[in-house]
């Protein structure tokens, strides 16, 4: 019997549904459009946890649902900032420089026009030339192809080595987080060309829209961040639910079963894991121009590692358990270190928030894996009265590793 | 007895005024008296060498305070005395034997005042007398002199000294340096060859400093051959890596043989001063934003005789061609900069194969370190499979009991001894404490384990932070360990770092002994081997988990004390080394004490073999050991050493 996507995923309607009403009410309240009762600032960080959403989808595909641990999914979302802000730092200092030398009372060859651009860039690293990898800075089609095809081509490269030599488990884990470690090495050194630890900055103002104010300009990119969510999550929501979802799933939970039964699980896994680097890519380039910056250490191995904790915590192998993990952990964090969070007195001691959050953030990760390793998501099992079997103690899935209360689900 | 000291003392008394007038030393300074009172450099010369070369006893004295502007000179009689001011006048010494020989008013004694060029031609007469001074203390002062600020007029005293030279030391010193001065300075080529050929091999900085100038060259152009008198180096073609076109225009230029080109920027400001109507040399200021309408508006501007011509690139080219370029040595002497060049090739060899052995050495000690972090990830990770990441925040702890122990014991050597015991206990204690409250419940599920000793170690990092602050704490090692063993000039370690290469190798023993010689060894290889049935031997496997842990936990936090004895002690000690901590385990080969030895070799020197060929970027130098290992780990996913049959767990 064939069911419909929809009938399978009752959860994407409720959550594009969920989604709708949310952007519908910030759009309202914010300031750009609406009463103004949510500040821009507070709409950018709305709009920035919507594509730490969707890059927790993402990270959800590769680990909840194909257990694939990856330490490196921030690495590929920071390409994607990177790719995209090339052309808005190299478009907006075109701008800058045209308009100076405009001034000047013999009008600018197009070789001083990219000198003095070069220059505007890479003063502050000591250079002026342009490296390599800005060879397609100056176009916007050819960048945002990039943003897709950088961290989705490293992803193959990376996976495609990583997967034919059977590295698996907490080794992947180790060998992700070293390409992490390395990339953001890279990218600290001045000449890698993307400006060393200076990052690239300036993001926030997008060329061409000068006329256009923040406040509204925030509220497009809340919008467009509320679609790639969208989009994120009915594509991976698609990705799971058939065939393919089952087949990632069984590759979860017992490799060689599947590749006994003649899967290529090599490819299945590079499928999912290149996928997921391009979503990540595309969150990243929707995150930087509303952060307004970028630099290497927004992608140092810890950045991915948080990223697997908000899953963790939202609930992994489910969708909308990431969502929820990344928008509840992230907006906690921010309340919690911008100083927003009124201080703790027990008496002997103040407890500061802003000091005191990553302890209470760490313990409570290691209590949600010990106690509930299904996450903040799996209270809705609660709701639906799903629950795991009871076998008293007798051994419950096919291997030791493997997520077995979801193989025993009834 | 008495009556002896009592005629001396009076012959003395009444010898002094008499040798007042008449001593050698004075009658010396009153023959040069003209040359002296006329103070010019250019003419002093033969009274300060008269002064040197005349034997006397007070010569030296007389020279030294003649330096030090305390000469002073009589007005009545002209003669030269010392003087110290006594109240309202001065009180006259005689320059030969330092007697008091009566008083003066100021009006009466004239103060000799040498100029800067004065003082250092006596200065240098002077080093004659410190190299021959009975103090060796001094002749060796006199030596540093020489070799901070040689000139050519060193070279005969220092010559002169070494024949009466009595400590060997000394000698060897003077001969090197006299080598040294003669390359430099000596008129004789032959004599010069011979010591620059005695220097080949040499590690000394100073030879190298001595014969870098020989070789050192500068850049000209003719139009012919260049010319015999000159000594060449080499003929460069423009164009070339060494020689750009540009550069050799520039030589052009300089030598005055072809008009200077107007760089693109100056031409751009002579067409700016020029703007008539919009226009500019007949071309619209619009249209000028090529460079072929630029250099058509200021040809045209030239023409007019507004600025000056330019030099076309056909000129430019054909100039280029029919010009020799070369370099030429300072040194004329070709045999000479032939033999410096030579000593120079063999240094540099010899100078290559010792940074060879420096490096070596250094990255024995990067890999001892590795070692060290990832000798107690061996154990938790390597035998019991259970991956720690508050492994790196193990090694803080470490460092931040050695710097509490140091707030209390203030003797750094005892500190130490105390400390490396207790950051042990303290570390199992906290390894024992995390392995029964999270690890044991998370067993068969490694990437659970992961992430929630992640979580204790951003936790831990936190408090680490909260308590200790954000700034880096000193670690202070013991004054026995401070310095460094010096082999030579360029390989050079420090004892740090032997320290730490010994207290490397001690943890491969003590692993070793406890896994292979004593009971908690035998058990913890059985239980990792098979929990079910150890456990149906008797041995109990959750004691020994926990133990496992606990041993491999403080050991890291012994490495931490070690660590931070070199490297600041902040909160982010541990995560500086964990991934590294991790590659060496999974390169050497997980659960092989050896191959993590290895592991940890093959990346210390893989780093600094990396750092050598781009020494001033190690970020770059990890980045591609990071490479590198992924590489690796394609083509031996198991590590170096891999496990086989039913260890292997699979």
């Amino acid at each position: 019997m064939r069911q419909s996507f929809i009938a399978k995923n009752p959860s994407v309607l409720i959550f594009l549904a969920l989604l709708g009403l949310f952007t519908l009410a910030v759009t309202i309240l914010g300031e750009g459009l609406g009463i103004g009762l949510i500040s821009t600032s507070f709409v950018k960080t709305l709009g920035k946890t919507l594509c730490l959403c969707l890059v927790a989808i993402a990270m959800d595909l590769v680990w909840g649902y194909a257990g694939i641990l990856s330490l490196g999914h921030f690495a590929f979302f920071g390409l994607g900032g990177y790719m995209i802000g090339m052309w808005l730092m190299y478009a907006r200092t075109e701008l800058i420089v045209v308009e100076s030398l405009a001034q000047a009372e013999i009008p600018p060859t197009p070789d001083e026009i990219r000198d003095a651009i070069g220059t505007q860039i890479f003063g502050v690293v000591g250079g002026s030339d342009f490296p390599l990898v800005w060879a397609f800075a100056h176009s916007l089609p050819l960048q945002l192809a990039l943003v897709v095809l950088v961290p989705g081509l490293l992803a193959l490269v990376f996976g495609w080595l990583a997967f034919r030599s059977r590295v698996t488990g907490v080794y992947l884990s180790i060998l992700t987080q070293a390409m992490t470690l390395a990339l953001a090495l890279y990218l600290f050194q001045n000449d890698s060309g993307l400006r060393g630890n200076n990052g690239l900055s300036g993001l926030q103002n997008i060329p061409g829209a000068g006329d256009v104010p923040q406040s509204l300009m925030s509220i497009r990119f809340f919008w467009a961040s509320a679609a790639a969510l969208a989009i994120g999550y009915v594509v991976a929501a698609f990705v799971v639910s058939g065939k393919f979802g089952s087949v990632i799933r069984g590759i979860r939970d017992d490799e060689a079963r599947v590749r006994f039964l003649g899967y290529s699980v090599e490819g299945y896994k590079l499928f999912v894991f290149t996928l997921t680097a391009v979503i990540a890519g595309i969150a990243g380039a929707l995150y930087y121009p509303q952060a307004g910056i970028i630099n290497p250490a927004e992608i140092a191995p810890i950045a991915s590692i948080y990223l697997a904790v908000w899953v963790a915590i939202g609930g992994r192998g489910r969708l909308y358990g990431a969502v929820i993990g990344a928008g509840f952990v992230s907006l906690l964090s921010t309340w919690f270190t911008g100083g927003q969070a009124p201080d703790l007195n027990v008496g002997f001691y103040t407890v500061k928030w802003v000091d005191w959050w990553q302890v209470l953030l760490g313990l409570s990760f290691v209590l949600v894996t010990l106690f509930a390793p299904k996450g903040i998501g799996g209270l809705f099992d609660l709701l639906t009265g799903r629950r795991g079997p009871d076998r008293h103690g007798a051994d419950l899935g096919p291997g030791a590793g493997s997520f077995r209360e979801k193989e025993a689900e009834q | 007895m008495r009556i002896l000291v009592a005629a001396l003392s009076f012959i003395c008394l009444i010898a002094l005024p008499v040798s007042a007038q008449d001593s050698p030393i004075q009658q010396l300074l009153q023959e040069n008296r003209t040359l002296i009172e006329q103070s010019s450099r250019r003419t002093i010369g033969p009274a300060i060498d008269a002064l040197r070369d005349s034997g006397l006893p007070a010569a030296q004295a007389v020279l030294e305070k003649w330096q030090a502007r305390e000469l002073w000179q009589r007005k009545s009689d002209g003669l030269f005395f010392f003087a110290e001011r006594t109240g309202d006048g001065y009180r006259l010494i005689d320059i030969a034997t330092g007697a008091d020989v009566g008083s003066a008013t100021g009006g009466e004694i004239e103060q000799l005042k040498p100029n800067s060029g004065i003082r250092a031609l006596i200065g240098v007469a002077l080093v004659q007398f410190q190299l021959t001074d009975p103090d060796p203390a001094r002749r060796m002062a006199a030596l540093d002199a020489i070799a901070r600020n040689a000139e050519a007029a060193h070279l005969a005293p220092l010559r002169a000294s070494i024949a009466t030279e009595t400590d060997p030391a000394l000698t060897s010193r003077k001969a090197r340096l006299e080598r040294l001065l003669t390359i430099s300075y000596d008129d004789e080529p032959d004599a010069r060859i011979a010591a620059i050929e005695s220097f080949a091999g040499d590690l000394g900085v100073d030879a190298r400093a001595a014969l870098n100038p020989l070789v050192a060259t500068t850049r000209a152009v003719t139009a012919g051959d260049p010319p015999a008198t000159e000594n060449v180096a080499r003929r460069l073609a423009p164009g070339s890596d060494v020689l750009s076109e540009a550069a050799a225009h520039a030589l052009l230029v300089e030598a005055g043989l072809v008009a200077p080109r107007i760089s693109a920027s100056d031409i751009r400001a002579a067409l700016a001063a020029h703007v008539e109507n919009g226009q500019v040399g007949g071309v619209p200021v619009a249209e000028l934003d090529t460079d072929a309408a630029r250099e058509r508006a200021y040809a045209a501007l030239a023409a007019a005789g507004l600025v000056p011509a330019t030099a076309t690139s056909a000129e430019v080219a054909e100039a280029l061609s029919s010009h020799v370029f070369y370099e030429r040595y300072a040194e004329t002497d070709p045999r000479v900069t032939e033999a410096a060049n030579a000593a120079l090739d063999a240094i540099a060899l010899k100078v290559g194969m010792n940074q060879a052995a420096d490096l070596t050495l250094d990255a024995l000690s990067l890999a001892s370190i590795y070692f060290l972090a990832a000798i107690g990830l061996a154990i938790t990770f390597g035998v019991m499979g259970v991956i720690n990441m508050a492994h790196g925040e193990f090694i803080m702890m470490g460092a931040y009991t050695g710097y509490v122990v140091q707030q209390f014991v203030p003797d750094y050597t005892l500190s130490i001894l105390i400390a490396l015991p207790l950051a042990f206990a303290i570390t199992f204690a906290a390894g024992v404490a995390m392995e029964r409250l999270v690890i044991r419940w998370l067993y068969n599920r490694p990437l659970e384990t992961l992430l929630a000793t992640f979580g204790i170690s951003i936790a831990l990092q936190q408090l680490a932070k909260n308590i200790f602050g954000t700034q880096a704490r000193p670690l202070t090692s013991p004054g026995w360990l401070d310095g460094s063993l010096v082999v030579n000039d360029i390989v050079s370690i420090s004892y740090i770092r032997i320290a730490i290469f010994v207290l490397a190798l001690i943890f491969l023993g003590l692993f070793l002994f406890i896994m292979r010689r004593t009971r908690l060894g035998l058990e913890v290889r059985a239980v990792t081997q098979n929990p079910r049935m150890a456990a149906s031997m008797g041995i109990n496997p959750d004691r020994i988990n926990m133990l496992t842990f606990g041993l491999g936990s403080g050991i890291a936090g012994v490495a931490g004390v070690a660590i931070g004895l070199y490297a600041k002690v902040t909160s982010e000690l541990g995560q500086d080394y964990i991934v590294q901590s991790f590659m060496t385990v999974v390169v050497g080969g997980v659960g092989n004490i050896w191959g993590t030895l290895l592991g940890a070799t093959l990346i210390g020197f893989l780093q600094k073999g990396i750092e050598w060929f781009n020494p001033s970027n190690t970020l770059a130098a990890q980045t591609y050991m990071i490479l590198f290992i992924i590489l690796f780990i394609q083509f031996r996913p198991r590590g170096i050493i891999a496990l086989r049959g039913r260890a292997a767990g699979d």
